[in-house]
């Protein structure tokens, strides 16, 4: 068996050849324009907190290549300047990133019959902009052809990263320049309320969210950011029961 | 917080992330998640966010209890122009807005 046999999936119904198609790379980079708008000021945002926090250019852009996931390197980032210790801030972004399994699962029922050379550069793109825009798509085009549709995936996500990198960069070089009397620093939480507010529809997500930030005052106290990852399982598990306790009370 | 922090942070969380990112496309490719635990991921972010603001907007930055009144009512407008616009832009420029005006105000 060839080496590039070894690279497919052993779907029966896998396509010989799927390549990403330049139609659907132009359609998934058109799409990705408007969220551009936000991506590059957070981006930026990003940018001037890490410098800001102490981190030299190199470090902030190398955080900025690699975890591509702007509420995570936040979070981590915030803890660092708490003085917690780096496994916590690890963990913290790693949990604040574990959304992005559920988008790995939706996405991959759509991918049938891609194979793992593909699969692999695609992970590094999925983010909250490229899953969701995919995702429109995909349900609006069911009968898209693959290649279409892996093209359309990597035009958003690759867009989205580029715009988030220089976004990043000019924060390095520009953030200086903003006085601090602007008050810059408070666009951290504003971007993260910006990020969530979207998501919070419904009576089990206004109940996980209410619980998760009260309870993040209450154990503000907790060392290492243990805090936050309690707060967070609190209003987890708020956000599951509050249905459950609705159909009780029905 | 010291360059080798700095470094096992970028290197593991961007490790962790990429692993999170691979793992239904590729690792468990074919395989669904659990019921249960597909439900649990799905109130993530809307609870690991508000547990990471409400810290920040609620106790003064400089430490030492309560923050100015700006910063919570800041917050909360952006929270309310981002639920209602599920705009990203405009609920950053609302809230960014809102902070400086309520400042200026004496809030």
């Amino acid at each position: 068996m060839s080496r590039r046999m070894d690279l497919r999936t052993d779907d029966p119904l896998a396509p010989g050849h799927v390549v990403p198609s330049r139609r659907g790379l132009r359609a998934g980079a058109w799409a990705a324009v408007p969220v551009l708008l936000a991506v590059g000021p957070f981006g930026f945002i990003f940018g001037a907190f890490a410098t800001e926090a102490g981190l030299d250019p190199l470090q902030t852009m190398a955080m900025t290549a690699i975890v591509t996931a702007g509420a995570a390197q936040l979070a981590a980032l915030q803890l660092l300047v708490d003085d917690a210790p780096a496994l916590v801030a690890v963990l913290t972004g790693a949990v604040v990133n574990l959304r992005m399994a559920m988008y790995s699962a939706s996405i991959a029922v759509h991918w049938r019959g891609v194979p793992m050379l593909w699969r692999v550069p695609a992970a590094y793109f999925l983010q909250d902009q490229s899953y969701t825009l995919s995702l429109r798509r995909y349900r609006e085009r069911p009968d898209e052809p693959l290649s279409d549709r892996i093209g359309f995936y990597f035009g958003t996500g690759s867009i989205t990263v580029v715009t988030w990198i220089c976004g990043s960069w000019l924060g390095v070089v520009a953030g200086r320049m903003m006085p601090p009397e602007w008050g810059l620093g408070f666009a951290v939480p504003v971007t993260f309320l910006a990020l969530v507010a979207p998501l919070i529809r419904g009576r089990a997500n206004i109940a996980a969210a209410v619980v998760a930030g009260l309870a993040a005052l209450g154990l503000h106290g907790l060392p290492y950011g243990l805090g936050l990852l309690l707060a967070a399982a609190l209003g987890i598990a708020a956000g599951m029961a509050a249905p459950r306790l609705a159909r009780r009370r029905a | 917080m010291s360059d080798a922090a700095i470094w096992t942070v970028i290197g593991l969380l961007g490790l962790l992330t990429y692993l999170i990112r691979f793992s239904f496309l590729g690792l468990l490719a074919g395989r669904r998640l659990p019921g249960w635990a597909a439900e649990a991921l799905g109130f993530v972010p809307v609870a690991v966010l508000p547990a990471l603001v409400a810290p920040m907007v609620a106790f003064a930055p400089e430490g030492g209890g309560w923050a100015d009144a700006h910063r919570p009512l800041a917050a909360l407008i952006t929270l309310g122009v981002g639920m209602a616009t599920r705009n990203l832009l405009a609920a950053i420029t609302a809230g960014m807005g809102a902070f400086w005006a309520l400042r200026a105000l004496g809030l």
